[in-house]
Formats: C-alpha cells, structure tokens, sequence
C-alpha cells in the first residue's frame, strides 16, 4: 500500500471526527420537549399516545376526507363537538402555534409545511376572540 | 444440406414475423383493456352521475349545484357586484397584490365581449349591453377541462358537480389555466402573505380559512364548504333580496334555480365548447 503513513492516521482522524458527536452526548441526558396543553379541555379527539405519534397521519386523513369526499362532519371528544381541520379544530384548543406545535416539531427538526398556508391563531389570543 | 437450410430460413423468417408482431398485437389487446377502464373509473362515471343534466345519458341521480345570475338586476343595482367580490374575496383570503398582471380573481367583472365572446350574431348590440358589466366566475362545468388536464388530481369534481381545488396536491405546473376557456383561474405568482409598500396583499387575513402559497393556482369553489352546511354560496347571499343571483341544485326539477331556468331565457358562456357551464345568464 502507498502513502500508508498518511492514509491510516487520515482514516483515524476522519472517523473518531465523525463519531466525536455521538461520544461526546453520550450518557448526557436531554429533556423532552415540554408542550403547552390546552386549558380547559380534557380529551382530545384520539389518545394522546396516537396524537403524539400519528397527528399527521390524521390530519393527512381529515384533508382528504373533507376535501376529496366532502365529509365535513364534525368529530367528538369528550362531549365538544370539533370540526376536522387543523386551524379551526386542532388550534381551537391547541390556540398557540409557538408553544404546541414548535416546541416538537423544533425539537425533531422536521419543518412541516402547514403554515405556509394555514392561518396560525394570533399568538396568546383564544380562537374564539379572533372570531 | 439444401433442404435443410431452405427450411432453416423459413422457421427464421415465421419466427421473426411472430416475433415483430406479437408484441404489438399484445399491446393493442392491452390498450383496449386500459382505455375501457378507464372509462369505467373517471369520467364515465361521472358523466353518469351528473351528464344527463346537461341533455344526454342517464336519468341524473347526483346532485349538479349551479347559478343563475341576473345581469339586469346587477346593473340596476350599483355597487350589489362589489359587495359580492368583497364578501367572497374577504372571506377566502384572496390577494390584492395591486396589478393588473398578477391579479388573483374568484369572482369578478367583465364586459359582454370578453364575457361572451363570440355570441356576437351581428355587429351592432345595443347600448346597454355594451355599457353592462357582467359578473363571472368558475362555471364549474359539466365536463370540466381543467380538471383532464390537471396532472395531480389537485382539481377535480366532486360528488356535488362543484369543481374544487385541493391546494395541497397543486404543484402550480397552469396546466388548469392554459385548459380554462374562462379565465377563471389565477396563478400565484407571489407570496399572497407578503407586503408591498408595508401594504399586505390580504388586507385582513381570515382566521377561519387558509390562505396560499406561492406557486398555487386558485379558483371560487362555489362555496363547497358553506353548501355542504345547507347555506348559500357568499356572493349569493350578498345579493340578499335582490334574487341577482340563485343558486341550487340543477339536477332538482323543484328547486328554486330549476324553476327559474324554466321560466326565463338565459344563455351560458361559450357552450359551443362542450364544457357545459352551470352557471347560467339572464341578459
């Protein structure tokens, strides 16, 4: 093998670089995020283990429900009535973005694309009074 | 040796024939096969569901939402087609991005010639039909061309006959408005959520419906969201009293639209295209 002498220790250095990240957080312990839960309300419309893991799968199922097949029925939980839509279902309790939705999404760094369109409630005003 | 390489050359040549022309033999029995399932699962289907209305097929079984406007009643009433532009335009959030050229437009106003260009049958109208404006919007037609040329089903027809747009599909390719004998779609060529001069383009953002992104294309939906609760389209009831504008179910021989369409003349805009326009003129 040529440059042995250079290409060895080049490799050794290329891969404790690469693996400095994963050894340097190891055994540090990182706080979930901590969302803002809605005051006022007990239930959502599924189990919040589902909410935690599917949200977006639902609300993939409510777009093309209400859009496509025009069933705009409303769900329930807990009693209220809700209408399947992210910014006058989800944000009608959920009534800040910043605080529920950012904190996670920040966290995960997935920068979904729902705002780009949907109206974020005014921050710190309930939906109702917007309204 | 000679017979041998006579009948080499003919099992050669068959197979060669055989060969060149199975596949294609096999690919028209395939397109066939394609074509009429086709058939069968778009447009066939819908054609019978809301074709017949406009004079052919089956008995209509769907319901077909369409609009009679009443051009006379709009010109004795100045200012009635502003209210609707507004109450529809406020409501869905729709732009003012301030030319002529970027324009974003769900209902608005032309004269007869651009609305109704050529049902020119001679060339001396009257006056007061030139002076008229007329009030247009998506036809939301029968059998819809936007909706064959859209490349990602972001705009089809639903179950009501209405054509929607389902802006998260739309990939902005304007295959809808090259398709569009109306002009009934604009492209969003900005930001819709942007400023210029610290002027926003939505005057007031509507908390109650989404606005755009950049690179979509947008249209009125006849007000798919309100119809589906029982109520009149937005300009509709902005007319009020007025009864400028009915609104109804077409395929319903007693609603209050059917029964207007029976007692008055109206006239649609370009029918000698096949789209078939629900909505319907009084001059």
């Amino acid at each position: 093998m040529y440059n042995k002498g250079t290409i060895i220790p080049g490799l050794i250095i290329f891969v404790v670089l690469m693996l400095f990240a994963i050894f340097n957080n190891a055994g540090t312990k990182v706080e979930a995020p901590k969302v803002e839960k809605p005051v006022g309300y007990k239930e959502c419309v599924k189990p919040v283990q589902y909410m935690k893991e599917s949200h977006m799968e639902l609300l993939n199922v409510w777009r093309d429900e209400v859009i496509r097949e025009g069933k705009r029925e409303k769900v329930e939980a807990g009693g209220v009535l809700y209408d399947k839509s992210l910014q006058n279902g989800c944000m009608h309790c959920h009534t800040s973005k910043k605080k529920f939705c950012d904190v996670c999404h920040e966290f995960a760094s997935v920068y979904p694309y729902c705002w780009d369109c949907h109206v974020a409630p005014q921050e710190d005003v309930a939906m109702k009074e917007a309204r | 040796m000679d017979s041998s390489r006579r009948k080499f050359l003919k099992i050669a040549g068959i197979s060669a024939v055989a060969g060149i022309g199975a596949p294609s033999a096999l690919n028209m029995l395939m397109k066939n096969e394609v074509r009429a399932s086709s058939e069968g699962a778009g447009h066939g289907a819908q054609t019978d569901a809301h074709g017949a209305a406009a004079g052919h097929g089956a008995a209509p079984t769907g319901k077909r939402y369409g609009m009679v406007i009443d051009t006379v009643k709009f010109h004795d009433n100045p200012g009635l087609a502003e209210k609707c532009i507004e109450a529809c335009h406020s409501y869905f959030n729709v732009p003012d991005f301030g030319n002529k050229k970027d324009e974003i437009k769900w209902i608005w106003q032309e004269p007869f010639t651009n609305a109704f260009p050529g049902d020119e049958s001679h060339y001396k109208k009257d006056d007061r039909t030139h002076a008229m404006q007329f009030m247009v919007l998506c036809n939301h037609c029968d059998n819809p061309p936007c909706v064959r040329a859209c490349p990602t089903k972001a705009t089809f027809k639903n179950a009501d006959g209405i054509i929607m747009m389902d802006f998260h599909r739309c990939i902005g390719c304007r295959f809808c408005m090259a398709a569009c004998p109306y002009g009934s779609r604009s492209f969003n060529w900005r930001d819709p959520r942007g400023s210029k001069d610290g002027v926003p383009f939505i005057k007031k953002i509507n908390p109650e419906f989404p606005t755009r992104m950049r690179g979509v294309v947008e249209k009125c939906s006849f007000c798919d969201l309100r119809v589906k609760q029982g109520l009149q389209p937005l300009c509709v009831e902005a007319t009020g009293d007025t009864k400028a504008m009915v609104f109804g179910d077409l395929n319903d021989p007693n609603s209050e639209i059917s029964q207007v369409l029976k007692a008055r003349f109206t006239i649609q805009r370009k029918p000698s295209l096949g789209t078939m326009p629900s909505v319907f003129y009084i001059i």
